[in-house]
């Protein structure tokens, strides 16, 4: 790479998420916890109040992200190499299932579970208000990160490394953790810190299935902020999570940028052989169906059973404008509302997650600093950015309070580092040689990017992308406190419906929930189809 | 490459959709009143329609969050509101939203027909629009299966027969479960009431964070069954929403009311101080209480109109018990307490 040229194109290129993060995020945000330590103009009427037990509830936060962490590594990451190495029939739409716990509300996952592991649950143990459910759940949640994000670097390992460690005699299990695995550490590394930063910033799960009596940090600030307006409290919790996530990053970068990057070939899945490949992919399959599959049934499967037997009637009720209706418009308008805010709201994402992407596989001082700015979006809460944007976004020329871009923009806050995260390790994973070669033959440095680092990163973009669309297409927490004129959103809309008795609401919101998977699932699979198989065939 | 041209004209498309989707900029003239509100509030399109063809206003709804959402957002954009008339302040929240001085006195043209009781607490700045009671709803068939009698007070929820039976909501998440503790509070006296809730906990009362979980996942009767909780803390409306929304209309409500613990929410409206458009604020508050709104307001968003001799829809005056003297406590004992009052609550069942 021409070492002149980069520093001034990377400083321009990282201007892009430094504006969108500094507008969105670090503005807003710092305005309301500026608020709340007490700068600037105090608010009557707002109580200060006692802290009460942080400690406890931030050892509770951090145990049981490492807990849920671990527990999904261990559960996903054989499911991520069954679907990156095999080629087996419906993969696509296993991929794309997976991900679509990611799209639903909380409260309706939660309905889901307790018919697992409720009183009564098909499971058969009552694990209803136990940790085990919170686990259980967060793995269910998350098995997508690390099947995304790790099985798009496993599908593209060269595996030669492997046969050559297997010829000079070592046995499987040892060239999987001499030369497999090591080749994964950074992909793996990205989705734990993912996985944690989720599990971390946990709100509704730990709400619905660990009751009132697990709360995590999310919760606290959450409660603090929505119903007592202790923006001091929310403001020293929220610290506390910034601080939680730094050391996390910090963590994370001494952990990854240590690694000598793997290399990448194009995909070449092939069929199971033998009987321990096939029991390989046989367990895997099982863990999918029960743990992933089976909720998902339950709530397709609730949608359709009405009080005398399976029907349409909660479908049929979904294109009524009924004037007795408990949405302003029909539910199914919600769709439309919920795509366009979803396809903004992933463009976004993807533009400024490349660039961001970019701009930190380039060498510079403050390289770590800007990785961890972009990653703060998702450990903060979503109602302190919601009520942040209320405060800080209130004047020209950035009165956008009530404009309908806010809402794409905040969904596009917690996606970029989905963005960045699947990208970034196809992109060191790239032999400079190829750039450098690019740049002998007179190749200006763009086009070196849009021939060399594209076609190689394109899979994992898409990936990206998928995830960005399904994170948008879910967004519940940020959406719900941003104020809006039109139709609400599925989500939302489910929540509404789920506010009101009425076996005919809640068969809607089921029915919602149903359009909301199958949303999601096709998309996904759109964008695996995009993808062009011989991606990256000009190695 | 197939793939780097797409990108391209997919980036293009993201450049021309963010900017051709500017905010529309037309909202801020006299023609336009702005509502914000929770995102419960319903109002029939034939009412609201009729509305702006008589006023020759355009009434844009912005909705977000719930009560207590709604009522700090506004307390936080105090001076610089993000419209003109707020509805949704409830009488737990009231007194924080009068005293953080959000509203502008004005007395709508209807005000002479609410109720002084309602009113009570406003200083002349709030309106009550609606008001509902937060109660006890008992599952009718469970109850006539195992034969017994349901609960008629909040002495007889902590009895052995009704063990393992009653879900209730946290008070700090969640709006009827404030309303649920506020009333054991006027029932038992400030002395008393963490000492009940210790017996209520004892006798297996199940706390869940939400109305939606308690009512649509362990209620016997809005989870279909697949709940095992007959008793549950909800509306005094649920039962008639249980009819209007079954699939089959039945002849009997499913669920009843124990009018005994019922403790009344009051909803206001008001107009915010610094609207951009007041004197079509002061139209849609007098719209608000006007009888072609109040009439709509039960089956909209169930709960009963404020102003007085309001005709009622059949379903209401079927199936909806409206208890003779509700559960109350003044507005400013709520808003000097509820803080300390959740935290003890916090300490006493939860931990």
């Amino acid at each position: 790479m021409d070492p002149d040229g980069a520093p001034l194109r990377t400083r321009l290129l990282a201007l892009v998420p430094l504006a969108f993060l500094g507008v969105f995020f670090v503005y807003p945000v710092g305005t309301l916890v500026a608020i709340g330590l007490g700068f600037g103009e105090p608010i009557p009427g707002v109580p200060g109040g006692s802290l009460g037990d942080v400690g406890g509830v931030l050892w509770f936060t951090v145990w049981q992200a490492v807990a849920s962490t671990v527990l999904t590594l261990v559960v996903a990451l054989p499911g991520a190499a069954v679907l990156a190495r095999f080629r087996l029939p419906f993969s696509g739409l296993v991929r794309a299932l997976v991900t679509v716990p990611f799209v639903l509300p909380t409260v309706v996952v939660g309905a889901a579970f307790l018919a697992l592991i409720g009183p009564d649950g098909l499971l058969g143990v009552e694990l209803d208000r136990t940790v085990w459910a919170i686990l259980a759940a967060h793995v269910f949640f998350n098995y997508a990160v690390v099947v995304r994000i790790v099985g798009s670097v496993w599908a593209q390992l060269d595996r030669r490394s492997v046969e050559a460690a297997r010829v000079l005699g070592a046995s499987r299990p040892r060239a999987f953790l001499r030369v497999t695995l090591p080749a994964l550490r950074p992909a793996i590394a990205a989705a734990s810190s993912v996985v944690f930063l989720f599990t971390f910033t946990s709100f509704g799960i730990v709400q619905i299935l660990g009751g009132p009596s697990y709360a995590t940090l999310e919760v606290e600030i959450y409660r603090r902020t929505v119903y007592l307006l202790d923006l001091s409290g929310a403001a020293v919790l929220s610290m506390v999570q910034f601080a939680a996530v730094a050391v996390l990053l910090a963590v994370d970068a001494a952990l990854t940028g240590r690694q000598r990057a793997a290399r990448l070939v194009p995909a070449s899945p092939r069929s199971p052989r033998g009987f321990g490949e096939w029991a390989f992919v046989g367990v895997n399959l099982v863990v999918l169906v029960g743990l992933l599959l089976t909720p998902l049934a339950v709530l397709v499967e609730r949608s359709f059973a009405t009080s005398d037997g399976y029907g349409l009637t909660y479908w049929r009720a979904l294109t009524s404008a009924d004037a007795s209706s408990v949405l302003p418009a029909p539910a199914l308008e919600t769709v439309g509302t919920s795509l366009r805010y979803a396809v903004t709201a992933t463009l976004l994402a993807l533009v400024v997650g490349i660039c961001a992407a970019v701009v930190l596989t380039r060498p510079g001082r403050l390289r770590g600093a800007f990785g961890l700015l972009l990653m703060l979006p998702l450990g903060t809460s979503a109602v302190t950015v919601g009520f942040g944007f209320l405060v800080a976004l209130d004047e020209p020329p950035l009165d956008l309070r009530d404009s309908a871009l806010l809402v794409p923009f905040a969904q596009a806050l917690v996606a970029v580092p989905f963005v960045v995260r699947a990208v970034l390790p196809v992109l060191r994973a790239i032999d400079n040689r190829l750039r450098e070669a690019a740049a002998v033959l007179g190749t200006p440095p763009g086009r070196v990017w849009w021939r060399v680092d594209l076609p190689l990163v394109w899979r994992s973009l898409a990936a990206a992308a998928g995830f960005a669309f399904a994170i948008s297409l879910g967004e519940f927490g940020a959406t719900v406190f941003i104020a809006r004129a039109d139709n609400p959103t599925i989500p939302v809309a489910i929540a509404q419906l789920l506010g009101r008795p009425g076996e005919v609401n809640s068969g809607q919101a089921m029915a919602l929930a149903t359009i909301l998977m199958v949303l999601c699932a096709a998309s996904l699979i759109a964008l695996d189809r995009l993808r062009p198989t011989g991606a990256g065939g000009e190695l | 490459m197939r793939a780097p041209r797409l990108l391209a004209a997919v980036l293009l498309t993201a450049a021309v959709a963010a900017c051709s989707s500017s905010p529309d900029k037309a909202a801020n003239d006299s023609k336009t009143v702005t509502l914000v509100t929770h995102e419960s509030f319903a109002v029939s399109d034939g009412v609201l329609a009729a509305f702006q063809k008589q006023s020759g206003l355009t009434v844009k709804i912005l909705r977000s969050g719930d009560a207590g959402a709604v009522v700090n957002k506004a307390v936080l954009s105090k001076g610089n509101p993000q419209g003109d008339v707020l509805f949704g302040v409830d009488n737990t929240f009231l007194s924080r939203a009068v005293d953080a001085g959000i509203f502008t006195a004005y007395q709508p043209v209807n005000i002479g027909n609410v109720p002084t009781a309602l009113q009570q607490g406003t200083d002349g700045k709030a309106t009550a629009v609606d008001y509902g009671d937060v109660c006890v709803n008992y599952d009718k068939a469970w109850f006539a299966g195992k034969k017994i009698a349901p609960p008629t007070s909040y002495a007889d929820l902590i009895k052995p027969e009704y063990k393992d039976l009653l879900v209730v909501e946290n008070p700090a998440t969640s709006s009827p479960g404030l309303a649920f503790v506020l009333g054991s509070i006027a029932v038992q006296g400030e002395g008393g009431w963490t000492a009940y809730w210790e017996k209520l906990k004892a006798n297996g009362a199940l706390v869940v964070d939400g109305w939606e979980e308690a009512y649509q996942q362990r209620f016997t009767v809005g989870s279909q069954g697949k709940g095992n909780r007959p008793l549950v803390v909800s509306y005094a409306s649920s039962p008639p929403a249980e009819v209007v929304y079954a699939e089959k209309k039945p002849t009997d409500a499913p669920s009843g009311v124990v009018t005994d613990t019922c403790f009344r929410q009051v909803e206001y409206a008001g107009l915010l101080d610094g609207a951009a458009n007041p004197t079509g604020g002061k139209k849609l508050l007098d719209f608000l209480l006007s009888p072609p709104f109040q009439k709509d307001v039960p089956l909209q968003m169930f709960v009963w109109p404020s102003v007085t001799d309001t005709a009622l829809p059949a379903e209401f005056t079927k199936y909806a018990a409206l208890p003779t003297k509700p559960l109350t406590l003044p507005a400013d004992q709520i808003t000097k307490n509820r803080e300390a009052w959740i935290d003890e609550w916090t300490q006493t069942v939860l931990r």
